[in-house]
């Protein structure tokens, strides 16, 4: 367990770890760019380019496409060196279900845990109970019923999951969609289809009606996965995403320095065509990338 | 008798809750409007400069160059008021060399610790209580004195004033109250009767 603050206040009122706390760091992020890292001199780029976290791990998607094999938690030693190198908020990533993996980044003390389907599923069925960590979480989804589902778990914030490693933005276009889609159907239901549809994506009946009401997710939802350029980027943000996560797009393009500022600032202006146009300029080749017909491990297909 | 019109008040959305700050102004009775470039900047008679990444938004804020008309405006008793990373942005002496330096306070970022070190606890604000919401949340470590402190937690200042610049480290937006958020939109309503007058 992490160490408790040490200016503890008498006051019995004071409280920690909310989930009204943990969505709010979340909110603090919006409009910004989380980009994946696996130094600390990494880290110092990205946070140089304006990014508002960073993810850090080991190998970046990309990589652990072609390297295969399992994919776990990262050393935790290098997530600590990338924790001192950045006064931004420092996330790191556990498998599907592993509590003890996510035991550990709590002791670290990192600011936010993904449960993340780019490493390989440690539980066949269940994910990690959320609820039980003071530490916030973000989980990925395909549609309303993964999200509902891991907002239940005790998830604070939600990606819809694209293709992650893949440079290629069509899986991360499709989940943002259908989202949207799933969302839009519940806002037209009645009490008897509202209780169906919860109990068909297995959640809370409460939480349905929650979105219904906001006519949107409870929590700050950013797109991940596949975003390669300041154009995939103000897609996304355009599609209605609160923000980006950018893993092997900008360390694995020919000037990630030059292309972190510019997906920073492309989603910012999503909405500004003239900025975009002169953000995009000279950028030097993005990430390769691969079509989905070439992809041989849906990742997006992990942790429903 | 005419109907009194309110002034909009902008919004910095350049990173951050600006989203909830927008709407917090508009059940407080303020039209808003989100703030990106110095065109839309100039529609206002007010900024809230909302939580988010000082860093992020810091960096925005000089290559929209909103970094210097915000200066200019501010000096001429144009206000504003910032939250968490925006009271960092405001501050005089503070860890950040993106700061605005126009307010007489010494901030310190992230000064109660990481994510796990973020709390929520009751604030007295004119007789009211309202929730503090401090995430990641800066302190604010000396005043001037002709800066004043409106609420404090622990015997330290968590919102501050000095003549039109109004600064705190916690997130009013996050909370049901929008007591804060009258307040600041009397202090943007006098300003500008002021500059009418």
């Amino acid at each position: 367990m992490a160490k408790q603050r040490k200016r503890t206040s008498k006051k019995t009122t004071t409280k920690k770890n909310t989930f009204r706390l943990k969505a709010g760091l979340a909110q603090m992020l919006k409009g910004g760019v989380i980009m994946d890292v696996v130094t600390p001199e990494q880290a110092k780029i990205a946070e140089n380019a304006g990014a508002v976290a960073v993810m850090a791990l080991e190998r970046v998607p990309a990589d652990i496409r072609k390297t295969g094999g399992v994919a776990r938690m990262s050393d935790p030693q290098m997530i600590k060196s990338i924790m001192k190198a950045v006064s931004i908020p420092v996330m790191a990533k556990v498998r599907i279900g592993h509590f003890v993996e996510a035991q550990i980044l709590e002791a670290i003390g990192v600011d936010y845990i993904d449960e993340s389907e780019v490493l390989t599923p440690a539980d066949p069925v269940l994910h990690v109970d959320k609820n039980e960590f003071m530490i916030p979480y973000v989980c990925g989804c395909r549609n309303l019923g993964e999200a509902l589902r891991r907002i239940d778990e005790g998830a604070a914030m939600i990606r819809t999951k694209g293709e992650a490693g893949t440079g290629n933005i069509v899986e991360a276009v499709r989940h943002i969609t259908t989202l949207k889609t799933d969302i839009e159907n519940l806002k037209k239901m009645n009490e008897a289809q509202l209780k169906k549809a919860a109990k068909e994506m297995r959640v809370p009946v409460a939480l349905v009606k929650e979105v219904k009401k906001l006519g949107r997710l409870p929590v700050v939802n950013f797109a991940a996965g596949g975003i390669a350029t300041p154009a995939d980027a103000a897609l996304c943000m355009q599609l209605g995403v609160d923000g980006v996560f950018v893993g092997s797009g900008i360390f694995k393009s020919k000037n990630p320095t030059k292309r972190a500022k510019a997906i920073v600032q492309a989603t910012t202006h999503y909405n500004d065509a003239e900025v975009l146009a002169k953000v995009s300029e000279n950028l030097g080749a993005p990430m390769t990338g691969i079509d989905m017909d070439e992809v041989n491990v849906m990742m997006s297909e992990r942790g429903v | 008798m005419s109907k009194v019109v309110k002034p909009t008040i902008g919004v910095l959305a350049l990173q951050g809750d600006f989203r909830e700050h927008i709407t917090s102004l508009e059940a407080a009775g303020y039209p808003a409007i989100p703030v990106r470039t110095i065109s839309e900047a100039e529609q206002t008679a007010g900024l809230i400069i909302p939580g988010g990444e000082s860093t992020a938004i810091g960096k925005l804020l000089r290559s929209t160059k909103l970094d210097a008309w915000i200066i200019k405006r501010v000096k001429q008793g144009y206000p504003v008021y910032g939250t968490c990373a925006g009271c960092v942005l405001l501050a005089k002496t503070v860890d950040s060399e993106y700061s605005l330096q126009l307010i007489d306070i010494t901030a310190q970022r992230n000064a109660f610790g990481r994510q796990v070190d973020s709390f929520e606890t009751p604030l007295t604000f004119q007789g009211n209580t309202i929730t503090g919401m401090f995430i990641r949340a800066p302190r604010i470590l000396k005043t001037h004195d002709t800066t004043e402190t409106l609420i404090a937690y622990d015997k330290e200042p968590v919102l501050v004033r000095q003549k039109t610049i109004l600064a705190g480290t916690f997130h009013p937006e996050l909370s049901d109250s929008i007591i804060i958020h009258k307040y600041f939109g009397a202090m943007v309503e006098q300003a500008t009767a002021k500059s009418n007058s």
